[in-house]
């Protein structure tokens, strides 16, 4: 067994702070860029396996877990970096990343005794608007900053229910058998690069646990922080239906602003048991970096979920306003019958941001059905490709599947693309696909304008009425914020 | 004088279209103007409206005292100045709630006026669904979307009636109505004539014009205005055509 300390750095990043608020002021729209300087724990930069052994030693996991990691490590060595996207980026230097860093609090012991949370973290996400004191009565929140969980509200409310809501890491303690029961069975450790590197180095993230017959009665969140410079963030997420169950879960993510690449690398699987449903709703509003897009998040994230049981439900809904590049399919296996998945995006980009983004829809049981609204908006010189699979296997007998999607240009350096699969085995399924590009029309802002709008209302209004039916299956907080992020997004990219 | 044009000239792309125009405009005058296609009929509507695309190169525009050409269209749309569309834009998702409070509430806010809330603004457009016979969902729907040639239109002369303009300018509202759509748009015209509201109809046909009787009639011919009179002329043009006119103009 390696011991951690020799890998980690103890100190302080004080020293970054300048630098940091001087880049700050060159971007002021994205109002969540600021660095919060506190103790921190940062592992040197590098990967190999000890690296690998280390983060497994510091969260004290069972033999299984550094198992799972080092068979991960070992098989990610063996591929290549993917760059079939429609994404252009320089082949990432996987020794410059530091690979765990966590808050420590200078006045709490180090052996283990249950740590209050450092005022500076919790300072950091109060300017956030994030609730970690658990005081808003309809939502529980788990906050992760950096590499390791330092809330999680309501627990004991939840408990109450028999829902298991906590940080992964707690779970891979307090529920080993629930996590070796699921983990890996929907996102396997060699699905791909991205999901190898994540199963190898998983820092944190949340576990979920719906008993059977509970309806969650509030919303359950996580929210992502990356703080530190040159680390990436690698959280793995676990949500558990039980058979007639119900929950709604919401993420939402922000790192400061910085001048060189970030990397987030997430894995997330859903399980969703007979009769059971899953909201699963996400703001995306990583930092995009500057006006070439340097130092935004590479957010390249598996998301998949499985309906296994009967009359199962799995709905996705995201807005992707951030990130220098978006590599995402939150993808359904309706393996039940009569089980429905649904896929609801708006994806934004501007400046030379690029998302690549979609879905999979893999229709296995009888008469599954699935439904993907997709809306791309490109401003600026960015580029955005909607890229959906929809499989409709042998055995699913009059499965349905419909997709619409529409892009909206605002400008004329911008790319709208789509790249729709489509791969039917059975006869009796139906399929529809539907799809537009229009451009944010000088007609349609010209109108607005003669009527006495401003450019600013008249833009704001035409692309909240082309997010609309997307934004409405957002909860209702989520869907201001989704709009005010749009607008924010959006500032001057017309005109 | 509400209006006063001096030597109007514009083009689009480079190209002149309007070349040294005249016209003057009192309050609560009606003003036709015909010509044939490409004349610079719809260019003068968009011009004075302060679309993007057209250049004014030379000459000067006063609309109620102020100097038009200094005004954003946004500004001018607050001021009073109304522009009804050949080709009214449909904007999906928005509903024409949304679309009319937030522009009757710009112009309110620069009349000094509090905002309307949407309880006051039902209330307010009510009369006007009636008057130009719109279905009684109008508010909730998209703006234009799924909307007939002749919904669109007479969405358009909706709009009007809510903004209660000083000057408004209808392009080419009647082409592509048929004979009921075409009556309810000029009921709508007809029922904002006041004394302090001016109207220049663009059109190339008299059936509109029978309803409504211009004040004055205007052949706008190559950028510029080449004979005008009252409202007799529209039957000489319907008798004789352009032609006659444009060779005595040369």
């Amino acid at each position: 067994m390696v011991d951690a300390k020799n890998i980690s750095e103890l100190g302080s990043s004080d020293t970054q702070y300048q630098e940091i608020n001087d880049l700050l002021d060159k971007n002021q729209h994205y109002k969540e860029g600021f660095f919060t300087s506190t103790h921190v724990e940062t592992f040197k930069k590098g990967l190999n396996e000890d690296v690998v052994r280390a983060i497994s030693a510091k969260k004290n996991e069972p033999d299984w877990m550094l198992d799972f990691r080092l068979k991960a490590f070992k098989h990610w060595q063996t591929l290549d970096e993917p760059h079939w996207a429609k994404a252009e980026y320089t082949p990432l230097d996987y020794q410059d990343y530091s690979y765990y860093s966590a808050p420590t609090c200078g006045s709490c012991s180090e052996d283990g005794v249950e740590a209050e949370i450092d005022p500076e973290v919790a300072k950091a996400f109060a300017e956030l608007g994030v609730p970690i004191a658990g005081d808003d009565a309809n939502i529980a929140v788990d906050a992760i900053f950096d590499s390791i969980s330092v809330s999680t509200t309501k627990r004991e409310d939840l408990a109450e229910l028999g829902i298991i809501f906590c940080s992964f890491s707690e779970a891979v303690q307090d529920y080993p058998e629930l996590v070796q029961k699921y983990m890996g069975t929907v996102v396997p450790y060699h699905d791909n690069f991205f999901a190898a590197l994540n199963s190898a180095v998983a820092s944190d993230g949340t576990f979920v646990y719906i008993p059977e017959n509970v309806h969650c009665p509030i919303d359950l969140s996580t929210y992502f922080r990356i703080n530190e410079a040159k680390t990436g963030q690698f959280e793995r997420t676990i949500l558990v239906a039980d058979k007639g169950s119900y929950v709604s879960y919401l993420e939402g993510c922000s790192a400061p602003v910085r001048d060189t690449y970030q990397l987030h690398a997430a894995v997330v699987e859903v399980i969703v048991l007979d009769d059971a449903e899953v909201k699963y709703s996400t703001v995306q509003n990583w930092y995009p970096g500057d006006d070439d897009c340097k130092g935004g998040i590479l957010n390249f994230v598996t998301k998949r979920g499985i309906c296994e049981g009967k009359n199962s439900k799995l709905s996705w809904t995201q807005a992707e306003t951030g990130s220098a590049i978006t590599w995402k399919y939150p993808s359904c296996i309706l393996k039940g019958d009569n089980s429905i998945g649904e896929f609801y995006s708006v994806a934004l980009t501007n400046r030379r941001q690029q998302a690549d983004t979609g879905t999979k829809m893999i229709h296995i049981g009888k008469n599954t059905r699935s439904t993907i609204i997709a809306k791309g908006l490109s401003a600026g010189k960015s580029d955005n490709t909607y890229r959906g699979l929809v499989k409709i296997l042998p055995s699913a007998e009059g499965a349905r599947n419909f997709t619409q999607c529409d892009s909206m240009l605002i400008g004329d350096q911008c790319g709208a693309h789509t790249f729709p699969y489509i791969e039917v085995e059975n006869a009796t399924a139906q399929v529809e696909h539907e799809a537009t590009t229009s451009r944010i029309g000088e007609d349609q802002l010209f109108y607005c304008k003669q009527r006495g709008i401003s450019e600013e209302n008249a833009i704001s209004m035409i692309v909240n009425g082309f997010c609309k039916e997307v934004f409405s299956e957002l909860p209702l907080e989520f869907a201001q914020e989704a709009e005010e992020l749009l607008a924010i997004s959006l500032e001057g990219s017309v005109g | 004088m509400l209006l006063t044009i001096e030597n109007l000239q514009a083009e689009i792309d480079e190209k002149q279209i309007l070349k040294g125009l005249n016209l003057d405009i009192k309050p609560g005058e009606i003003h036709a103007i015909m010509g044939p296609n490409g004349a610079g009929k719809s260019t003068l509507a968009s011009v004075l409206a302060g679309k993007d695309a057209y250049e004014v190169t030379a000459g000067s525009v006063m609309f109620d005292g102020q100097d038009l050409l200094e005004l954003g269209p946004e500004e001018r749309a607050r001021k009073g100045l109304f522009l009804a569309f050949q080709y009214p834009v449909e904007i999906p998702g928005v509903s024409n709630k949304l679309f009319m409070q937030t522009a009757v509430n710009a112009v309110r806010e620069e009349q000094g006026l509090l905002a309307l809330d949407m309880f006051d603004f039902d209330e307010y457009a009510k009369d006007k669904i009636e008057l130009l016979e719109m279905r009684p969902d109008l508010l909730e729907r998209s703006v234009n979307v799924g909307f007939s040639g002749g919904e669109k239109k007479r969405n358009d002369i909706f709009q009007m009636a809510l903004l209660q303009p000083k000057l408004c300018i209808l392009d080419e509202t009647d082409s592509g109505l048929d004979i009921d759509a075409l009556r309810l748009v000029a009921n709508g015209i007809n029922a904002l004539r006041s004394e302090s509201r001016s109207f220049i109809v663009v059109t190339h046909y008299q059936r509109l014009l029978d309803y409504i009787k211009p004040d004055f009639v205007h052949v706008l011919y190559d950028g510029k205005i080449i004979k005008s009179g009252g409202f007799e002329l529209v039957h000489e043009l319907e008798e004789h055509g352009y032609d006659e006119i444009i060779q005595q103009s040369k």
